[in-house]
């Protein structure tokens, strides 16, 4: 087994709105991320995983609170950190984080150089000028972007450009744990493409330590992560290697997804696309019993009394039912 | 199989927008033929000029050049009646659904609209309940929650469906729906398709599908149109186009979307 380089225990966290709300966005959501390795996170928009990256940052500005868990971070726990302290030390440096449409909301009168001097200067604020722009010519040639970019403002930059020039900015300092939330969902495919290669060979190339890649589209997933975690309603339903997570899904949950899964091959004309009936529960007043259980086609009375808890099976992976292994194949196999 | 009739047609249609440096064709000089009870779709990167396309068939934009035939007739839109009975023909639903509604109209307002340009203006009120609740019914949505709110305090997806029980009030005989999914999640997506297909056989309508999503194009139509830079590309039966691409443009598009039973060469890029 690596290095692990982060893991989470039971974390739990919700926001608190102005009118003193509370909306249970991760609820006790445990994972490890080794060395070398990457971990998707799939489910539908609103199932908590944006609100889960900042968690697992320790980045806690309100309205988002920490509840309870523990963050630990290349053997350091950070639960109950500062987050002022959190943006100083863990940032960047730890773990980057390249939000949603974060290529958007680049400051539109800045040079990318100038994204660059604050990135490093955050962490070493007497880096030279020279010293930070042969590092940053230097990771650009590496990652196949041309270091004329540097001299750009970010409205030069065709989209999936762009993105790849946050991308590159975002790991200057070698990351132990890079989170990336749908880096790729609005661009074309072909520019998609290349977002995904480049990611993919900073973790190869070990310029980024671990990867956590965000998306609730599936095939993409698979292409990149080694593990799939999928999340329902805040909590963790699935988690087990990717090829296991499409291919042979265990909760209902993940085999609607899996079963909603369009790719132009062979064959996908003839196969039913299977919906989820209905909509996730609202995270203010989450259900007591499983939170799943309105929209499952297997839903037994007691799911809809009492708590279920995940469990594990022999081959370790990670599932929330009251059925075994055993009996979810076999309803799946009858339909 | 019984023969095709032609529903929509458009010969050396083109559309420019602005003038000297600004100058874009947006649609090149586009030929086609559709056809009665289909599912065409029109599959391009951003900026191919789909929509732009999809403007000129819906008559919310002017054409530059080029001529629209509908029903085999040349297509006449030039005073406001003739417009308004074109489009109790065809209709549309777009990727934002929420910029298609007035935000100061509440729901049942919008439904009540389309039944009064079905000319039911002068049906009893209980009548036109009795329809709003079947076209929300069909679209798994319950009318009774739903009067009284504004579009916006609906989610994407539950916008995405009162869009299509707008076009089961309406009925028209050609809906445009230009990336009606974009937005909403992957296991909303087969729901919303679901519907789209359940109405096209329930009043045998033709769907334009617009989509940069070639895998989806695949999923549900009966030709596919390719468009690249405002021109079409290539077109055929879904199968001829998807499973034996002719145009680079094609295979580039086809290569580059994430697979799961074959190996996603990346070397490509
Ligand atoms: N700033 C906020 N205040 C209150 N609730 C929020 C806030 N941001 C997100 N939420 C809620 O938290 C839940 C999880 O959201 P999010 O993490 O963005 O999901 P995802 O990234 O999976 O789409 C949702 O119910 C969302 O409405
Ligand atoms: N109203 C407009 N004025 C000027 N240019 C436009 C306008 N709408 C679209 N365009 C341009 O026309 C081209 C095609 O756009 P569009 O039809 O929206 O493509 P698509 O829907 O395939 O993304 C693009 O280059 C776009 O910038
Ligand atoms: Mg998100
Ligand atoms: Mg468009």
């Amino acid at each position: 087994m690596g290095k692990v380089l982060l893991e989470v225990r039971e974390l739990t966290t919700r926001y608190i709105t102005r009118f003193g709300e509370s909306v249970y966005a991760v609820d006790h959501v445990s994972l490890k991320v080794e060395e070398g390795k990457s971990l998707g996170i799939a489910g539908e928009s609103g199932c908590g995983k944006s609100t889960l990256a900042l968690s697992l940052m320790g980045y806690y500005f309100a309205p988002l609170h920490y509840m309870s868990g523990e963050i630990i971070v290349d053997g350091h726990n950070i639960s109950g950190m500062n987050p002022d302290d959190v943006r100083k030390a863990i940032l960047g440096k730890e773990i980057a984080y390249i939000p949603q449409a974060a290529m958007n909301a680049l400051n539109p009168t800045q040079k990318i150089i100038h994204f660059v001097e604050d990135v490093i200067r955050a962490h070493d604020p007497s880096a030279d000028k020279k010293a930070i722009y042969e590092r940053a010519c230097k990771l650009f040639e590496t990652v196949g972007l041309p270091p004329q970019v540097l001299e750009k403002y970010p409205v030069e930059l065709s989209g999936g450009m762009k993105q790849r020039t946050v991308i590159a900015v975002s790991v200057l300092l070698s990351p132990k744990v890079l989170i990336a939330d749908e880096p790729s969902s609005a661009l074309d495919v072909t520019s998609q493409k290349m977002v995904i290669k480049m990611i993919r060979q900073l973790l190869h190339d070990g310029l980024v330590g671990s990867l956590i890649f965000i998306t609730h589209e599936l095939p993409l997933l698979y292409n990149v992560t080694d593990d799939i975690m999928v999340m329902y309603a805040g909590q963790i339903v699935e988690k087990g290697a990717a090829r296991e997570a499409v291919f042979d899904p265990l909760h209902p949950y993940s085999k609607g997804l899996m079963g909603s899964i369009i790719v132009p091959e062979e064959g996908l004309r003839e196969v039913k696309l299977t919906a989820i009936p209905g909509v996730p529960p609202n995270l203010k007043n989450p259900p007591s019993g499983c939170r799943f259980a309105e929209r499952c086609k297997y839903v037994q009375p007691e799911c809809i009394v009492n708590a279920v808890g995940l469990r594990s099976t022999e081959g370790g992976r990670v599932y929330r039912c009251i059925f075994s292994e055993k009996e979810l194949r076999e309803a799946y196999r009858n339909g | 199989m019984a023969e095709r009739k032609v529903c929509l047609s458009g010969s050396g249609l083109t559309k420019i927008y602005g003038f000297g440096r600004t100058r874009t064709v947006a649609v090149d000089h586009v030929d086609f033929n559709f056809y009665e009870g289909e599912v065409i779709s029109i599959v391009g990167e951003s900026g191919s000029g789909k929509t732009t396309l999809a403007k000129m068939l819906l008559g919310l934009t002017s054409t530059t050049e080029g001529e629209i035939y509908f029903q085999g007739q040349r297509r006449d839109i030039s005073t406001q009646r003739k417009k308004l009975e074109y489009w109790k023909n065809i209709q549309a639903i777009f990727q934002d659904p929420f910029s298609s509604y007035n935000i100061f109209n509440k729901i049942d307002a919008v439904l009540l609209d389309c039944i009064n340009m079905r000319g039911g203006h002068g049906f009893p009120r209980a009548k036109k309940v009795e329809m709003m609740t079947e076209a929300c019914s069909f679209v798994n949505l319950k009318f009774e929650e739903l009067t009284n709110k504004y579009p916006f305090e609906l989610s994407g997806g539950q916008m995405q469906r009162l869009m299509i029980a707008r076009i089961f009030l309406l009925m028209p005989k050609i809906l445009i729906a230009d990336e009606p999914t974009s937005m909403i999640d992957a296991c909303s997506r087969a729901t919303i398709l679901d519907m789209l297909m359940g109405l096209r056989d329930e009043i045998g309508m033709t769907i334009i599908f617009i989509t940069h999503d070639i895998g989806l194009a695949y999923y549900v139509s009966d030709s596919v149109y390719i468009m690249e830079k405002g021109k079409f590309v290539e077109y055929g039966t879904a199968d001829e186009v998807i499973l034996n691409p002719k145009e680079p443009y094609t295979k580039r598009l086809i290569n580059d979307v994430p697979k799961i039973y074959e190996e996603w060469d990346l070397s490509t890029v």
